[in-house]
């Protein structure tokens, strides 16, 4: 259950852009100088990194035209059939899910709050059953009323993987489904389904197979979105996607292009999330990454809908151009760079020798690896700071610079019994050039020990069904150390850190996330964490499964990661979110 | 209309060499001949010039870099901007100390890495080309000698590995092979690996060459009387037929070596073959493509190296094919 999302590629760009590159400085460097003598309010200013922290030229102003572009496209509009972090986002502009994360800021976005719901779920049976009831006046875009039905059924059809294949499982893999499959394949649409009920049409119970305390998490995943059963077209719906939020589809050229414009039928009095405030969005799809970045600064694009920052090229320009700075964020993201230290490979069967390379890695090294101080904060423990209730600390100090403790490393490796060093192999995916970098500095960096890595790279594309995510083979081939890195579904404990540390999900047959965590107590500690009904309890027990592998020293984490993100002048209310990792398109306004 | 056969001055035609008074005619050898020819060709003369110095840049990689360079893997990092991951200064970071720059975000000297990476280069053209020229000539020698169903069979057998996909089978080569098989581990594995798939499929060229020759050869005078003489199969292949394919077999084998070492190049771009952090001229691009909107200067040296390379394996191959068959000019 990984959120795929858009890389950062280095690679994307063409040369053909250097040309286009003067001019649009130039005049980005005039209109911002324009907007930071006109921007005023509860907000900031335009400065770098004002967007994470604060909301940057705050408006309530409506109108204009909001122009989006993107490099891919999306893997559906359909919000049962959707996996990326930026579609996750930006389907809230035409669909309201049950609950959804607050609109602020830095740290208050990943709060869980109420959207279709009047309130957040109210658990009974020990966290096994959740109840909602959805706000009165809801309507789709065709003024017909929205009921908790459309919801039980959006949640129904988003079970059937094999019609909208793209979507997570995790209702599937939590609902108490007692053998339902999907709606398509009943006559009478979503009646079979007894883990959902709707006593009426404003109330909607869940049942689930085991207690889930999370569970405001999970309804805010887009499946819940609701759907119109009459008007459901199965995999044709993501072509004409009915409306419950603030816009609805004008136009849709698949691949090409879409329009979406106000929904008059969308009430901003049952809706304290959105702002609503362009009158007009467009979205041109699979549009040169390059091409992207340079409209962005020169003013004629107003967002890069794919949140996953500039390419190197606009990176370089905006870095060395303060007045271009100026108008850029470089947040932390939810997403860890790490490595996997096998405990079945000797000699790391012990935790002296696992803690000798954590003491030995140069980080300062690894952080450059992936594109310096801009691309990522030197990470000391595996949660990044954006999740909710994350704490920093750093059982394996590296030295004051951060380019390890070899007195440290060397007195671990005596305890373990290898004073002179070892061998072993480290594995990394040789399409990434950011991990074969990572590679590289381990080996100069452990070979200060004696610690000799081989490298060995994998394709991407069979890295873990084959080979690092593979019991066997990660073994007889002696992989000790194994490139990884993992992003949040959402941000809280759940949605990073349990689909990475529990030894359970670990198949014989290969396709593993975790690749060295198998430690029984770290199992007991995740379910104990499920179960916990307090968010601020069951955030310190998130904590304490963090600190409690590190001390196992098996995951050896890196770097966290940060995007260089811009914002052009143009953009009203802009702000960084962690919940998605990128500016919260909800809120977005344009001066024109 | 006849022609008068007391034309004047007729009688005093006389014989060229009888007029130029030299020395006695003396016999040369068809390789003295193509040495001749090859010595007044300044193009191939100064390709093979630099191709020895390749060989003996490569042979004595340890000793110059040494005295020129750094270790090739190890890092700088204090000469590489941390913020951009680009090398301090002009030209990609070029200075006295580093003649063709350092690498970005590392800091690894690239002319160290190029210099080694000539090692992998050459060694595995020269090895997969003997490889590919041993199986070839001893094929093509004996489909076109014998003929009939031997023929037939080697030339279906060629049919089947040309069509062969080999870029496809040596990717997935790549991540099967373990890092110590066939008591060989690490690079030795992995080039023996390259010089076998380099090597081993790409026979049939030569192969199809060799047998044609053979075809016309086995017609002539020379093997009729060899035979008429009671010598045996094996006694006129390698006594009458190999000698006589000697000049296609080194024209061929000289203009394989470039062709695979581009070949080797594409495949390490591709990320198949020799394991970082071992320098090798295609992984040596494949780096700098992600690098080209930045560092533009990282592209330079492991890109002229290989396009040197092969220019001078060409230009002296070309020059060896003019000398040792002016025929085919």
């Amino acid at each position: 259950m990984r959120r795929t999302r858009g890389l950062a590629t280095f690679a994307v760009a063409a040369t053909v852009s250097v040309g286009l590159a003067a001019c649009g400085g130039a005049s980005s460097g005039t209109s911002s100088s324009s907007s930071s003598s006109s921007s005023a309010g509860a907000g900031s200013a335009a400065a770098f990194n004002a967007g994470e922290t604060s909301v940057v030229n705050p408006s309530d102003t409506k109108g204009g035209t909001l122009r989006m572009a993107i490099s891919d496209d999306w893997d559906s509009l359909d919000p049962g059939d959707t996996y990326y972090a930026f579609a996750w986002d930006f389907v809230r502009l035409y669909g309201r899910s049950l609950t959804t994360f607050t609109s602020a800021p830095g740290k208050d976005s990943s709060k869980v709050v109420p959207d279709l719901a009047e309130s957040l779920g109210k658990s009974t049976d020990g966290g096994k059953t959740w109840t909602y009831t959805l706000r009165k006046g809801l309507k789709y875009e065709d003024g017909t009323p929205i009921t908790s039905k459309d919801v039980k059924y959006a949640v129904a059809r988003s079970l059937d993987k094999e019609i909208l294949v793209n979507g997570p499982t995790y209702f599937g893999d939590f609902l108490d489904l007692q053998g339902y499959t999907s709606p398509y394949k009943l006559k009478d649409a979503g009646a079979g389904l007894k883990a959902i009920e709707t006593p009426d049409d404003s109330t909607i119970v869940f049942h689930l197979k085991k207690p889930f305390a999370s569970f405001d998490y999970l309804a805010g995943l887009p499946a819940t979105i609701p759907v119109p059963a009459a008007k459901d077209t199965g995999t044709e719906y993501k072509k004409h996607v009915i409306s419950s939020g603030p816009y609805k589809f004008e136009t849709n050229e698949a691949g090409k292009q879409f329009t979406l414009v106000r929904n008059t039928n969308w009430d901003p009095a049952t809706d304290p999330n959105r702002k609503g405030l362009p009158d007009r969005i467009e979205v041109k799809l699979k549009q040169n990454q390059a091409d992207i970045d340079n409209q962005l600064l020169a003013g004629t694009l107003d967002v890069d809908v794919s949140g996953s920052g500039v390419g190197t090229e606009a990176q370089g320009r905006i870095l060395s151009d303060p007045k271009l700075k100026a108008n850029a964020d470089n947040p932390i993201g939810t997403r860890t760079w790490y490595i996997s230290v096998n405990g079945d490979v000797a000699p790391l069967d012990k935790v002296e020798c696992r803690q000798a390379v954590q003491y030995a890695t140069d980080k300062t090294s690894v952080q450059r690896a992936y594109g310096g101080a801009t691309g990522g904060e030197i990470a000391t423990n595996i949660l990044p700071p954006t999740i909710s209730g994350q704490q920093r600390f750093n059982m394996y100090p590296p030295g004051a610079d951060n380019k390890g403790d070899l007195e440290k490393a060397k007195a671990a490796l005596a305890a373990c019994g290898q004073p002179s060093g070892f061998t072993t192999t480290m594995a990394f995916r040789s399409d990434r050039p950011k991990e074969k970098a990572t590679a590289e500095a381990m080996q100069q960096a452990l070979k200060r020990v004696g610690i000799n890595l081989t490298l060995k790279g994998f394709p991407a594309g069979d890295y873990y069904k084959l080979y690092a995510g593979k019991p066997d083979y990660a073994k007889t081939n002696g992989l000790g150390l194994m490139t990884n890195g993992w992003g949040a579904d959402w941000p809280d404990g759940f949605g990073f850190i349990s689909q990475i540390v529990d030894s359970r999900t670990i198949r014989p047959s290969g396709g593993n996330y975790n690749l060295s965590v198998k430690d029984p107590a770290v199992d007991t500690m995740l379910d104990k964490a499920v179960t916990t009904a307090d968010q601020t309890a069951r955030d310190a027990l998130w904590v304490d499964v963090d600190k409690k592998v590190m001390s196992d020293a098996t995951v050896l984490p890196t770097v966290w990661s940060k995007g260089l993100y811009y914002r052009p002048t143009n953009l009203t209310n802009v702000y960084f979110t962690p919940a998605w990792d990128m500016y919260d398109y909800a809120s977005l306004g344009v001066k024109k | 209309m006849t022609v008068p056969l007391d034309v004047p001055g007729a009688t005093e035609a006389h014989p060229e060499a009888v007029l130029q008074g030299a020395g006695p005619i003396a016999g040369r050898s068809l390789g003295e001949i193509a040495w001749t020819r090859l010595k007044r060709d300044r193009v191939a003369l100064t390709g093979g010039g630099v191709v020895i110095f390749l060989i003996i840049l490569a042979i004595f990689a340890p000793l110059v870099v040494s005295l020129v360079g750094h270790p090739p893997n190890d890092f700088h990092q204090d000469l590489v901007d941390p913020e951009l991951s680009t090398p301090i200064g002009r030209f990609g970071g070029v200075s006295l100390d580093f003649p063709f720059g350092i690498e970005p975000q590392n800091g690894r000297d690239l002319f160290s890495r190029v210099v080694y990476g000539s090692r992998i280069s050459l060694l595995i053209a020269f090895l997969a080309t003997l490889l590919s020229v041993i199986i070839g000539v001893t094929l093509g020698v004996v489909a076109g000698y014998f003929g009939g169903w031997v023929d037939s069979f080697i030339g279906r057998l060629m049919d089947v590995f040309l069509a062969f996909p080999l870029v496809v089978f040596a990717i997935a080569l790549a991540g099967v092979i373990p890092n110590a098989a066939f008591g060989l581990s690490g690079d030795a594995l992995k080039v023996s690996v390259l010089v076998f798939i380099i090597g081993f499929f790409s026979w049939p060229y030569i192969g199809r060459i060799v047998r044609g020759q053979t075809l016309s050869l086995r017609e002539r005078e020379f093997v009729d009387a060899a035979r008429s003489l009671g010598a045996g199969n094996v006694y006129i292949l390698r006594k009458e037929l190999l000698p006589n394919l000697i000049a296609p077999i080194l024209v061929y084998s000289t203009l394989l070596i470039p062709t695979n070492i581009l070949f080797e190049a594409a495949l390490a771009y591709l990320g198949v073959g020799v394991q970082p952090p071992t320098a090798t001229w295609g992984g040596m691009l494949s780096d700098a493509t992600n690098w080209y909107q930045t560092d533009p200067w990282f592209l330079l040296p492991p890109g002229l190296a290989i396009f040197v390379t092969v220019l001078a394996f060409n230009l002296f191959g070309d020059g060896l094919r003019d000398a040792l068959d002016p025929r085919t000019r």
